[in-house]
């Protein structure tokens, strides 16, 4: 029957083509409109790292001493001091410090001008933690962090900036006025969002498009950037005025951000129990005042709370399903014109036996076929929509795409949505009465 | 024009009348807040500067060299980039209105407030009333003796010699009538991280804040501080609006002259600086306006479709009328006064619906409360919508000749 009820579907359809064009049209410019926006959505809100993330935590504690000044939460990252006892402790199953800064870098191997690339600080295991790839070489060690060793992991863009994507591993590079050699370099890697940074979302207002942003060009060990770069960081806030601006070591200001990997539940406790008593000892040593506000969010819960998903994002997906809703009315309305208008075939039908749910049957799968043409129209509007969007100057235009799940989604969305309309419109087709319309004829 | 039968004529299709009137509804209530949006980012893109804009090129240079010398090798930069012809100002200053990231402190009228009374951007540079244009509104401007040099006052905060730092401040309009409502702020105290007093010297018209416009476009202080080049500030020159092209290109040579060892972060006219800024707004409206547009040309084609199957249903009983005596022009008035009234129901709805938005984007978004300008507005545009939506079927229907009543279907 399916086939006969296609076959149907396919000549009603042909029989008024502006009607089935203005149909398709709706369902399509709807479809289109909100696949873009849902795109968009699922890739700035989706797992920076799959499988991984569940174990990662975000250690928060608040070093502010001043007492008039009681925060509810802990502040976003943390002062140098605090940062490297709660590394140094070595009680998670992986831990790791970063910081980023601007740096003059040039490479005496290349005949380019110096560069002004972002460095990230940070400690060993953060290439093993964050499940970063590499193409040559590999990181450094726990050794390398505490020997202040002069060794750097770049990019993948670097590499073929400077060196034309060849294996630069042992090359040297001028960071400002040191030289380090590079033993690590990576393969393209752009984590959605650039998470093991977002920090103060909570006072974005919603403009959190920078948390999007590319990974850095240099990696170096901490302990040797901060040697490096001295003067060139930037604290997040500072309770007091730091002696020297961009020198942060011992400073009153919160910079670091701590990030730990803990394999199950009791690690998690246990490490939950290990940041709060550190904080009662910090107090007890006079350096804190507010020991009780520490926390430990994992990465997901650190993305939530920092509203990661910019707001303009939100409004557009907002936008977008109204914009389906009312090519939904305007489907439903246009269909209920048409399957009414045959009221005398349907009376025939219904004569010779069809039965009530064979009518509706065969309105739902023309229905469903409008549905079908307008996923194509959608699917092609949505191509449109997103290479507008990467015409966008957003930071994260250049990844966004229509991977096989959201393709698969616009067929479905668009067959949901065309089935939804047709349901009314069918039965109320099927309830003809066959005795009025023959008579009419 | 007898409206009964219309009313009965739309009862016999309830739940197509209803459809029309939820999708009028719907259009009306989006359209009503995405215009509304729209003018908000019109409004956040139309922030004056307080400088004059079109005179201005700006330049941001990576780290020259050791930093003792700065403040000299920045002085001979200046005095260099004077020279250049064209410029008739020179300057440094730490930011600029739109640049993007700023400094700004919390200021309080008496430091034993619980919470501060607001929080200001702060702008540090010799000459920048003159080179900026900036407009001095009361009081004076700085006197060359006030001038203290950056990282002298960093070591004076150190050491806590404050005698090293500058008390006096300009302040726009803006700050002054927050802080002192209805009074003439000159000579007055404000306080600065709690601990340090401030002294108002001058008020200047205006000077938009790098960012966070949506906290007070206007709440900047001027300092009077003497910088080097270091991270994040600018060398800004002022000239012609026509010569910024030419005045830009030979004053970066010049800096390159005299070392061509850094580099150049950034560069430009302000005007583009203002352009780049409100890039995410510009888009953001202009999807927006694509959205009304689509909205309202799906509605009408929705409109167009159901008056169009309409038309035809009733073709034998627009015949009998036709029959029966009524011109062209009844059978045209029925139906235009049919999508009218199906229209100011669909209105009726949708300002109900507008308002309902507008309270979820209040709550989510911080967006302040649609003015009721927009209602009639959106009426009449809807009310000319479904006018010209219906004006086909309506000629079609009015088209049909007499003669059908006496033929049968």
């Amino acid at each position: 029957m399916f086939g006969y009820y296609l076959d149907l579907a396919i000549r009603s359809l042909k029989h008024n083509k502006v009607l089935t064009a203005l149909m398709v049209l709706a369902i399509g410019v709807g479809i289109g409109a909100s696949m873009t926006t849902l795109t968009v959505m699922h890739l700035l809100s989706g797992d920076p790292l799959p499988g991984k993330s569940a174990s990662l935590f975000r250690p928060l504690v608040d070093p502010d001493p001043t007492p008039s000044r009681k925060h509810d939460t802990p502040m976003d990252v943390m002062d140098y001091r605090s940062a490297v006892d709660l590394w140094n402790a070595h009680r998670a199953d992986r831990q790791t410090l970063v910081v980023d800064s601007p740096v003059k870098l040039a490479a005496p191997a290349s005949k380019m001008p110096p560069l002004m690339p972002s460095l990230l600080a940070t400690t060993a295991d953060f290439f093993a933690m964050f499940d970063v790839p590499f193409q040559y070489g590999s990181g450094w060690s726990d050794a390398d962090d505490q020997r202040r060793s002069r060794v750097a992991v770049i990019s993948a863009s670097l590499n073929d900036k400077l060196f034309g994507g060849a294996n630069s591993v042992g090359q040297i590079l001028h960071l400002r006025s040191t030289d380090v050699r590079i033993i690590g370099v990576l393969k393209p890697w752009r984590p959605s969002p650039l998470f093991y940074l977002v920090a103060g979302g909570r006072f974005a207002h919603g403009d959190t498009a920078g948390f999007y942003g590319k990974p850095e060009d240099v990696f170096v060990p901490f302990s040797s950037s901060l040697e490096i770069n001295d003067g060139y960081f930037y604290q997040f806030t500072c309770w007091a005025a730091p002696k020297v601006p961009g020198h942060l070591i011992d400073a009153p200001c919160e910079w670091v951000s701590v990030w730990v990997e803990l394999g199950d539940a009791g690690k998690v406790a246990a490490y939950r129990r290990f940041v709060a008593d550190y904080a009662a000892q910090q107090k007890a040593l006079a350096r804190y005042t507010n020991a009780d506000n520490t926390r430990l969010p994992s990465l997901m819960e650190w993305l939530d709370y920092n509203g990661v998903v910019p707001g303009d994002v939100h409004l557009q997906a907002w936008l977008a399903f109204a914009f389906l809703a009312i090519c939904l009315c305007n489907t439903i309305g246009l269909l209920l014109a048409k399957f009414l208008r045959r009221g005398s075939e349907i009376g025939v039908r219904r004569a010779l036996g069809a039965t009530h749910a064979a009518i509706f049957m065969q309105f739902l799968i023309e229905a469903g076929l409008v549905g079908l043409l307008g996923g194509i129209l959608g699917w092609l509007l949505t191509l449109a929509g997103l290479s507008l969007v990467r015409q966008q100057p957003t930071p994260y235009a250049d990844m966004v795409h229509l991977d096989e799940w959201m393709f698969l989604t616009t067929f479905v969305l668009s067959l949901a949505v065309s089935l939804l309309a047709g349901t009314l419109p069918a039965f109320r087709a099927s309830r003809i009465a066959p005795a009025l319309q023959l008579k009419a004829q | 024009m007898e409206i009964k039968p219309i009313f009965a004529t739309l009862g016999r299709h309830k739940f197509t009348v209803c459809l029309l009137i939820a999708q009028i509804a719907l259009t009306c209530a989006i359209v009503c807040n995405a215009i509304f949006l729209i003018s908000q980012r019109l409004d956040r893109m139309a922030v004056s500067s307080g400088m004059a804009e079109h005179e201005l090129v700006y330049m941001q240079l990576a780290f020259i060299g050791a930093r003792p010398n700065a403040m000299a090798r920045t002085q001979a930069d200046l005095s260099a980039l004077r020279e250049v012809p064209g410029v008739q100002s020179a300057m440094i200053i730490n930011h600029l209105p739109l640049s993007g990231s700023s400094s700004n402190s919390s200021l309080w009228l008496d430091p034993a407030q619980r919470m501060e009374t607001m929080s200001a951007t702060q702008y540090f540079g010799e000459n920048l009333l003159s080179t900026l244009g900036v407009q001095l509104e009361a009081g004076r401007e700085f006197s060359p003796e006030e001038y203290r040099d950056l990282d002298k006052i960093d070591k004076a905060l150190q050491t806590g010699d404050m005698k090293e730092i500058p008390s006096a401040v300009l302040i726009t309009r803006t700050v002054a009538d927050r802080l002192w409502p209805g009074q003439s702020p000159l000579g007055k105290q404000v306080f600065i991280g709690r601990n340090f007093a401030l002294t108002v010297v001058g008020v200047v018209k205006g000077l938009a804040r790098p960012n966070q416009l949506e906290r007070g476009a206007q709440y900047s202080l001027i300092h009077p501080v003497r910088l080097s080049m270091s991270a994040g500030s600018y060398y800004v020159l002022r000239c012609a609006a026509q010569d910024r092209e030419r005045v830009l290109k030979a004053a970066l040579a010049k800096l390159n002259a005299l070392d061509p060892n850094r580099i150049v972060l950034d560069k430009g006219s302000w005007d583009e600086m203002r352009y780049n800024f409100f890039r995410n707004d510009r888009a953001m409206a202009g999807i927006l306006v694509g959205v009304c547009l689509a909205l309202l040309v799906v509605t009408a084609l929705g409109i167009v479709g159901l008056a169009s199957f309409w038309v035809s249903q009733r073709n034998r009983s627009i015949g009998v009328r036709r029959a029966l005596g009524a011109t062209r022009g009844h059978i045209l008035n029925y139906f235009q006064t049919e999508n009218f009234l199906l229209t100011s129901m669909g209105i009726v709805l949708g300002m109900l619906l507008a308002y309902a938005i507008n309270l979820f984007l209040i709550v989510h978004y911080e967006l302040p409360r649609l003015p009721l300008a927009y209602f009639p507005v959106g009426a009449v545009l809807l009310w000319c919508l479904g006018q010209a939506a219906v004006l086909g079927p309506a000629l079609r229907a009015a088209a049909v000749p007499p003669v059908v009543a006496t033929r049968s279907v």
